[in-house]
Order: C-alpha cells, then structure tokens, then sequence
C-alpha cells in the first residue's frame, strides 16, 4: 500500500512562497510589463523562457560544482546533490526546449532552425539526458557516482558556450538582454518582469531540489537494504 | 493558430511538464517508501530467530 508523501513544516513554507513567487511573477509578465513594439503579446513567452533556462543553467552549474566536491572528498551528500539537480536542470531545459519554439514559430515563422545558440542548447539537454541514463545504468553504486562526477564537470563545459553562442555567431536567436552591448537591453518594467520570474523559478528550484534530494535518500537507502537482504 | 494561441499554449506547457515532474517526485517517493518499509520489516523478520 502507498503512503502519502509528508512535507516538513519547512517545505509547506517553501511551497507557499513559491506559489506567491509565481503568482507575482505571471502579474509581471502578463500585465506589469508593456507590450512588445515589434513582436506583440507573443514576447511575454520571454519572461519564463528566459528564467527557465538560466535556472537549468544554476542547476547544471550545481552538478559542476557538486561533482568536484564528491571527487575531492568522496562524500555521498555531494554525489546526492549532483544526481537531484541534474534531474531539475534536465526539467527546467526541456521547459526552454517547449516554449522557444512555440515563441519562435508566429516570430521567425519556423519552430526550429539549426542555429548556433538553439543546437547548443539541444547538445547540452542531450548531454544532461546521457547523465541521467549513465546514472541509471551504471551498475555498481561508488563507479556510478565516480563516472557521474566526471561526466558532470565535462558536461558543463557546453554552458559557456551557450551562454556566449549569441555573442560569438551570427543567429537569429535574440541578442544578449543584460550585458550585451549598446544594441542590447530592455525597458525598466521587462527586465523587473524578467527578474520577478526568475526569481519565483530560483524559490521553485530550492523546493523541488529539497523533495528530490529526499527522494534520493530513500532511494539509496533501499538500494542498501536490497544489497544487505541479498547479502 | 494566433499569437495569443502561442502564448497560452507555452504556458500551459510549463505549468503541466511542471505539474508532471512534482507528481512524478511524489509517486517516486512514495513507492520508495513504502517499499524501504517493507525491506526494514523483513530484515527484522530474518534477523528475529538469528537474534532469539
């Protein structure tokens, strides 16, 4: 028989902001901030467009930083970490995967083009799906984590060049919004927009890593059992 | 389909693939659970007439 899952007094007031943080962030989005002059209602897709993918960026970046931290130290909570934010970054890239062409098609009038910043974007969501399948398939626990770990500070290395993918070549892909140069920027109210967003994503990303991080305890600990009773 | 179409449809996307995921932690979860449970009680079973 399943059990319902328990939140700890400290989730439900995670929870909570998160469902504020969201609330305030679609107000931002869809009546705070102006509309677009050139592309009209359909670049309101931005706001969490945007947020998504740098939240899959902080989450890979936690990978990165975790997996070093477990081959230094050989310590299970840093390969734990690992293993729950590439799962989140893995969901937060596939939302950037969903919305990007559905903002793209009534802009550019495609759904994908093979352009730099977009095939980079789809390499670094393939590299994060063959970590998860690597996690899952490696076999013994310890040479799974060591692998992981090593794939994990590999993998990273696609995000600077997403990140400087719209710098470096001529794309179709919007230019840099903070920090691009003169051509670049947005008005007041869509970069607090923006920032609203990605700020209510930042609160959902602490609480979904906080219930997969316990998911992934438990999940060990019966892995454990089943090696002790096999014993 | 319009722009407003567009639009609706990316977020509605982001809120199901999110609704998704958070169920999908849940059911993990529970399942874990329920099976940890069923573990710790029959290595308690096995470790009774060793112990006794």
């Amino acid at each position: 028989m399943q059990k319902n899952v328990r939140l700890s007094p400290a989730d439900w007031i995670l929870w909570g902001l998160t469902s504020v943080a969201i609330a305030v962030a679609l107000y931002a989005a869809f009546l705070y901030a102006p509309t677009e002059r050139t592309m009209g209602d359909i670049q309101r897709i931005f706001y969490f467009h945007v947020a998504s993918a740098w939240i899959g960026f902080l989450a890979f970046f936690v990978v990165f930083v975790a997996s070093i931290a477990y081959l230094a130290t050989k310590a299970i909570k840093w390969d734990i970490l690992a293993a729950s934010s590439a799962e989140i970054g893995v969901v937060f890239s596939t939302l950037v995967l969903l919305t990007g062409p559905l903002w793209a098609r009534p802009v550019w009038n495609t759904y994908w083009t093979w352009d730099p910043r977009l095939t980079s974007f789809l390499i670094l969501w393939l590299i994060y799906i063959a970590y998860l399948m690597l996690r899952a398939y490696a076999g013994e626990e310890e040479k799974s984590a060591r692998f992981a770990a090593v794939f994990g500070i590999i993998g990273f290395l696609d995000v600077p060049i997403v990140y400087a993918s719209i710098r470096l070549w001529r794309t179709l892909h919007p230019k840099p919004v903070i920090a691009g140069g003169g051509s670049s920027g947005l008005a007041p109210q869509m970069l607090t927009s923006l920032f609203i967003a990605l700020g209510a994503f930042l609160v959902l990303y602490i609480a979904l890593l906080r219930l997969r991080i316990r998911l992934e305890k438990v999940n060990r600990a019966v892995r454990q059992l089943h090696l002790e009773i096999n014993r | 389909m319009s722009h407003l179409g567009f639009l609706f449809t990316a977020y509605l996307l982001i809120w199901i693939a999110l609704a998704i995921y958070m169920l999908s932690i849940f059911r993990r979860q529970s399942r874990l659970e329920a099976e940890l449970q069923s573990l710790q009680n029959l290595l308690q079973e096995r470790r009774g007439p060793e112990q006794a």
